[in-house]
């Protein structure tokens, strides 16, 4: 991957070649990412490690943004990537698309060293311009804010003005540009202070929400269906209809589900009937997604068959491995999971616990990384200009390794926060006692430490990932170059 | 799609449509509640105070007040409460001096990054307690064991050395580190705690009242 940039293999196609660069970075965050949640989950285990040197803090500071971070240029990159393909003309800035790539990333070097080594600053406003702001996911400081929303606006008026010029107007293509605009300026709501801690919430939910549980989401469909029509040859028709079925479906239940976390913030009680209901729906669409996958690649293969055809009707196994995976782990872990403590009844004792983060970890990895990650090697496949990439042993490990140690972290803290909500909150009614009591439970304990085994499973994966990303591409061209040469 | 006798069901303009007018209405009644949640929620007055109008958020003067958790049998979870007036940090706190300490507490939470640990409201990391009530926790309030371990006699004292020097009380393996928190800080993110502690959460954390009922019996976990 990172030499196929420098071979330049791309049939002249820039946007494809400006796509691979995010993904590169995306690869490397995603790295930084897993490394600093080990060093917060060994904490949680061997609470001296690192003290006062790397706190918890930082770590998991460094932990969420490189998420959040890499994510997005996986998601810019994606859609450097397929815009070609849906617009049927060449993206029409890359030179500028190519400054903002450069800009981003120098911000985010600036920032990731900054939040390592000043790591805090005074009670000033100038610490939250430019050290940390403090808000959980958001806590870039104002001046990489102001960055970010630069970069964005550059990249999206790429995207529009590329639209605008494309002769048909793929549904595909509409869903992306209407939910980026909508993704791009809710940005915009986490950009103030205020002394009001329930106001401050409410606006940074405005952002955290309605990316994950809304523009996000959406912007996965898109993906889905781009990707669908890519490796099995499904139908445009039939993933279009779906994808508007999925955009009603998604934000008809994701925007007002933002209500779940209007329960206990300052918020009026109505939001308790209102979130209950919209959050409990949001499930029913990635069941649709889910569904749809499959449906669609047994009706493709079936198509095949009935044709006469032998084999398999996928062009790219991994990236088809990750993308049912992740119409599946899209459905386990922000839909199941995330449906557990979505009641007011339920989410009064479980909010503020690991049950959150068994939640996030397993939604995040479901609903996002295996995604993105499928993303990645529809790029290799292409800038190797291979016709039909088969799965490595290496490929098989990574997404092995990384779904089980995913999976095995957010068992381990569903038990970990059961273990929380019952002794800390039910049993001892909250406090500082009752937290330390909860997290002194030898359960608890031995729920961190499979944790932190599973993490380091994930992260065996993610070096499996990494390495099969690095030799799957020239390995089979050049098995290609060599069955031609024997033909 | 052309096709007239094809069925709306699977028709791409029909879902289309549907969904701009499903993302529409929702996007609508999302702006509408906004506009009444914020209203809600925007910090009242010292004069609200004084009244005894209630407010979900009150005026950042409620730190010169007795902030209680107690049990309402018609909202059928606890509500806090604002009781008579108490000195904080040995004096009464004007409506602007009140104001500028919240400020600086609430600019000392986020610039010390205290969220990526704790939770607030109950969001951010769960690494270390929940602060949404810690004010109210007994642990922090006089006979209580943490407040004993600073050598302080009232509560903000406590809270405020303990800030200072976290790493010099060790309750636990777990510790605190020390953030360079300084004297007029840890006197913001005191009344920032106070401040928390009085806006009303829908009863979360619910039974924290519990805490200070078994604290009071004498049943605490503390040791």
């Amino acid at each position: 991957m990172l030499t196929s940039i420098k071979t330049n293999q791309f049939e002249g196609n820039k946007s494809k070649e400006l796509a691979m660069m995010y993904f590169r970075v995306a690869l490397i965050l995603f790295g930084a990412q897993l490394l600093f949640g080990l060093i917060a989950a060994f904490q949680f285990i061997f609470p001296g490690f690192l003290f006062e040197v790397l706190d918890f803090s930082v770590a998991r500071t460094v932990h969420i943004n490189a998420l959040v971070v890499w994510m997005l240029y996986a998601m810019i990159g994606s859609v450097y990537f397929l815009m070609p393909d849906e617009t049927g003309v060449e993206t029409v800035n890359i030179g500028l698309g190519k400054l903002a790539f450069w800009v981003l990333t120098a911000a985010v070097t600036v920032v990731v060293l900054v939040f390592l080594l000043i790591q805090v600053g005074s009670g000033t406003e100038s610490s939250i311009w430019l050290i940390n702001e403090g808000r959980e996911y958001l806590e870039a400081p104002r001046w990489a804010d102001i960055g970010i929303v630069v970069v964005v606006l550059i990249f999206y008026w790429n995207v529009f003005a590329t639209f605008m010029k494309a002769k048909v107007k793929t549904g595909i293509m509409t869903v992306m540009v209407a939910n980026l605009m909508a993704l791009a300026g809710l940005y915009l709501a986490g950009m103030f202070f205020t002394d009001n801690i329930s106001m401050d919430q409410y606006w940074w939910w405005w952002v955290i929400h309605l990316w994950v549980e809304a523009t996000w989401e959406v912007f996965v469909g898109a993906l889905a269906a781009y990707a669908l029509i890519k490796l099995i040859g499904a139908k445009r028709e039939i993933v279009e209809m779906w994808l508007w079925i999925e955009v009603l479906m998604l934000f008809g239940s994701g925007i007002l589900g933002l209500g779940h976390h209007y329960f206990w913030i300052g918020t009026p009680e109505y939001w308790w009937e209102i979130g209950a209901l919209f959050s409990a729906l949001e499930p029913v669409p990635l069941v649709a997604m889910f569904v749809h996958v499959l449906y669609d690649w047994g009706k493709e293969q079936g198509a095949a068959h009935a044709k006469g055809e032998v084999g398999s009707v996928m062009k790219n196994g991994p990236a088809m491995a990750w993308i049912v995976l992740n119409a599946f782990g899209n459905f386990l872990g922000a839909g199941i999971w995330g449906f557990f403590h979505t009641l007011p009844q339920v989410n009064i004792y479980t909010h503020g616990t690991q049950f959150t983060a068994a939640h996030g970890h397993l939604a995040f990895f479901g609903a996002y990384a295996t995604i993105l990650v499928g993303m990645m090697y529809i790029g290799i496949q292409y800038a190797y200009g291979i016709k039909v990439m088969k799965a490595t042993f290496k490929s098989k490990m990574g997404v092995f390794l990384i779904a089980f140690g995913v999976m095995g972290m957010t068992i381990a803290l569903t038990i970990a926060g059961y273990e929380q909500v019952l002794i800390e909150r039910a049993e001892l009614g909250g406090g500082w006692n009752a937290f330390f009591t909860a997290q002194e439970m030898p359960w608890y304990i031995q729920a961190q430490l499979w944790r932190a085994i599973m993490g380091v499973v994930t992260f065996v994966g993610f070096i499996y990932l990494v390495w099969d990303m690095l030799t799957i591409g020239k390995a089979q061209a050049s098995q290609l170059e060599n069955a031609a040469v024997v033909a | 799609m052309a096709n007239k006798n094809v069925s709306v069901w699977s028709s791409i303009p029909f879902w289309r449509r549907s969904a701009a007018w499903v993302t529409g209405f929702a996007s609508i009644l999302l702006v509408w509640l906004t506009f009444d949640s914020v209203g809600q929620i925007t910090m009242g007055t010292d004069a609200d105070i004084q009244k005894g109008v209630t407010k979900r958020v009150p005026a950042p003067t409620v730190i010169n007040y007795k902030i209680g958790y107690k049990m309402s049998a018609k909202r059928g979870h606890e509500v806090p409460t604002i009781g008579e007036k108490e000195l904080f940090f040995g004096k009464e706190w004007s409506p602007k001096e009140a104001a500028a300490l919240l400020h600086l507490g609430k600019l000392t939470s986020q610039s010390k990054n205290c969220m990526d640990c704790h939770t607030l409201l109950g969001n951010g990391a769960y690494y270390a307690p929940d602060l949404t009530k810690a004010w109210i926790d007994p642990a922090w309030q006089n006979g209580g064991p943490l407040q004993g371990m600073t050598g302080k006699n009232t509560e903000e004292e406590a809270m405020a050395e303990f800030l200072q020097h976290p790493s010099q009380y060790s309750t636990h393996a777990r510790m605190m580190p020390n953030l360079g928190i300084t004297a007029d800080e840890a006197k913001g993110l005191v009344a920032f705690l106070k401040h928390m502690s009085s806006i009303d959460t829908n009863g979360f954390p619910r039974n924290f009242s519990k805490t200070v009922e078994t604290f009071k019996a004498g049943g605490s976990h503390a040791h």
